[in-house]
């Protein structure tokens, strides 16, 4: 039993549960981005759609209860076979209807469904939490991979996966569309709220800004540092290039900030009670955000204490 | 005959009274001269409704980061700022091919080649999950002779180009007015984010047809070598510029703080002494007065 990955389910249990009475409520907002790409808003994290002649991919299923309404969208998009879905990391808004999803794509033994993730998703999804029911079997990502980026060819387009070591979790992968120049980036990025540097399971300060850099050297704007290639984040609205940069750069001061305070040897409350993001928690921070302020601050003080 | 040339003018006559704005224009900097010219001074926020979010977020802004981080370089004004900045305009109308009703307002600038499309055909804004612009989504309708312009789907950007911010939640309204060939704008921005209540600016242009306006083409290039991890800015109480206005132009330091009580003239009556008065004005003194423009604080103003 390991307590750490038992309070961050139980959170996220509890997270989801207390939507549970809403799901009935939620509408799927389909969004087109560019070329084949789709994004699927609902409850939890934004799904990602590629279609086209041979199929459908999908970025991340948002939660079990939403599987139905997530598919008659995408139907209405394409009657193709669902061949992959990917998952961008492990939480349970993110990977929670892959199962459901599964059941109802239907199966084709010429025509699989493939799930994939990086192989530290599979890992942590499969370990056994006292008091937890396992993750449904038809949802593992057993298409994993371990290397540095994994390569598909679906639809006519390149599909890059690339491993972005200990940002948000120690699985998470950022999917770019190479034809469709679009990017999805799973909770690495997240423009209307403050990151979920999950320290318990490989977060890190260090590799949320590493990983930032990376979906920039990804991204390349056209004309007046606008538009080009399009972003789908973890959560929130279509952005681009320069959205990724204003958030980069906060996280990059906040770090520069409680860094020097660890350098001043404050404590924790103290640099909590310092408030080194007020000038970003009116942008960052609503009634309803998961990442709290003084979550974030003590997620980025662990991760440089460390 | 008598019938039919009634009819035509019946039928070409303007809708809801509305006005052409289709030509170029030439800003006049008569307004806020030091603030858009020169550039506005570090730390200086006066007159403008700020929080003290938005206050600590100028005070850590370091210019360094606009050519540092490549990103920032090729960068336009936002559509809230350009119609105050440096930069001529042309504005066309787009018509609809088979009415020939007006259907939108295009501006180009010439900083960035802005490009800007105001829709007045009733069309709805996009929702909220589309992507957001530097120029954002606009659209126009008249009131008599005045065009509101409303305008959502902002890129975060700034108010000034000191730091002080403006969100991407932030909307704004615009109204046009032309008086023959000058062209009144008056900007209303409201900021969930960083301001406490609406901040009202004006601009006026004047007509310029004989202007062109070029190409100004922008491409990012790394000038200076940098750790990837490294944004340039000021930790907070570090900023050793923030001074600077206050002592400068002999005003209280509490006043260039901001606010939106600097912004009424009552407060006139409760500021503060300034810690460094001075006995006359030795910077950017003539601009914007008589026909005089400044590019540096100290020369000679050219006669414009």
């Amino acid at each position: 039993m390991r307590p750490s990955i038992l309070c961050v389910f139980a959170l996220c249990i509890t997270t989801a549960n207390s939507q549970q009475q809403d799901f009935d409520k939620v509408e799927i907002h389909v969004e087109p981005v560019q070329h084949k790409v789709y994004m699927l808003v609902g409850a939890g994290g934004n799904t990602t759609v590629q279609i086209g002649d041979e199929g459908v991919l999908l970025v991340d299923t948002q939660f079990a209860p939403l599987a139905a309404k997530l598919m008659a969208e995408i139907r209405k998009l394409s009657t193709g076979p669902v061949r992959y879905i990917v998952n961008t990391h492990m939480h349970p808004d993110h990977v929670g209807g892959n199962a459901a999803i599964a059941k109802l794509a239907g199966s084709d033994p010429a025509l699989p469904l493939k799930i994939i993730a990086q192989e530290n998703v599979l890992n942590r999804l499969t370990a056994t939490v006292s008091g937890q029911a396992p993750f449904p079997e038809q949802g593992l990502p057993i298409d994993e991979y371990g290397t540095p980026t994994k390569n598909l060819h679906f639809n006519g387009e390149a599909i890059i996966l690339y491993h972005e070591p200990n940002a948000h979790t120690d699985g998470d992968s950022v999917v770019l569309f190479r034809g469709s120049d679009v990017i999805s980036t799973g909770d690495i990025f997240t423009p209307d709220g403050y990151p979920f540097l999950d320290i318990e399971h490989g977060g890190s300060v260090q590799g949320e800004i590493l990983a930032l850099n990376h979906i920039l050297q990804l991204t390349v704007p056209a004309k007046t540092q606008e538009g080009g290639t399009y972003v789908i984040p973890g959560h929130g609205r279509i952005c681009d290039d320069a959205d990724v940069v204003e958030f980069r750069d906060m996280v990059v001061i906040v770090r520069d900030r409680i860094r020097n305070m660890i350098q001043k040897n404050m404590t924790l409350d103290q640099v909590k009670a310092a408030k080194p993001t007020r000038d970003y928690d009116t942008e960052y921070v609503t009634s309803n955000s998961f990442v709290t302020a003084d979550r974030f601050v003590e997620a980025v003080y662990k991760s440089l204490s460390k | 005959m008598i019938r039919f040339f009634a009819a035509a003018l019946l039928l070409s006559a303007p809708m809801f009274a509305q006005v052409d704005f289709s030509g170029s224009w030439s800003p006049l900097y008569h307004e806020d001269l030091p603030d858009r010219i020169p550039g506005p001074e570090l730390g200086d926020y006066l007159g403008l409704p700020l929080n003290d979010a938005a206050r600590l977020r100028a005070d850590s802004y370091d210019a360094d980061r606009i050519s540092v981080v490549p990103e920032y370089q090729c960068r336009p004004h936002s559509a809230d700022y350009s119609m105050r900045g440096l930069a001529n305009m042309r504005v066309d109308v787009i018509r609809d091919p088979v009415t020939q009703r007006a259907i939108a307002f295009h501006t180009r600038m010439n900083f960035q080649e802005m490009e800007r499309t105001i829709w007045l055909d009733g069309r709805a804004h996009p929702s909220e999950y589309a992507p957001h612009t530097w120029q954002g989504f606009s659209t126009g309708a008249w009131d008599e002779n005045m065009l509101d312009i409303y305008t959502t789907h902002l890129k975060e950007s700034y108010l000034k180009r000191n730091g002080v911010p403006r969100s991407d939640k932030a909307t704004f309204t615009e109204h046009w007015v032309r008086h023959g060939n000058y062209l009144t704008v008056a900007t209303v921005v409201t900021d969930p984010v960083f301001l406490t209540e609406p901040l009202v600016r004006t601009q006026t242009w004047v007509s310029d047809p004989g202007q062109v306006i070029a190409r100004d083409i922008c491409e990012t290039v790394a000038e200076t070598p940098k750790a990837a991890d490294y944004v340039p800015n000021h930790l907070p109480g570090t900023n050793p510029f923030l001074h600077e206005v206050a002592d400068w132009y002999g005003l209280p330091f509490d006043a260039t703080r901001g606010g939106a009580e600097t912004l009424y003239p009552e407060y006139r009556k409760k500021m503060a002494k300034p810690e460094h008065p001075r006995d006359r004005c030795e910077r950017y003194c003539s601009c914007g007065a008589e026909g005089f423009v400044c590019l540096s604080p100290t020369a000679a103003p050219p006669k414009r």
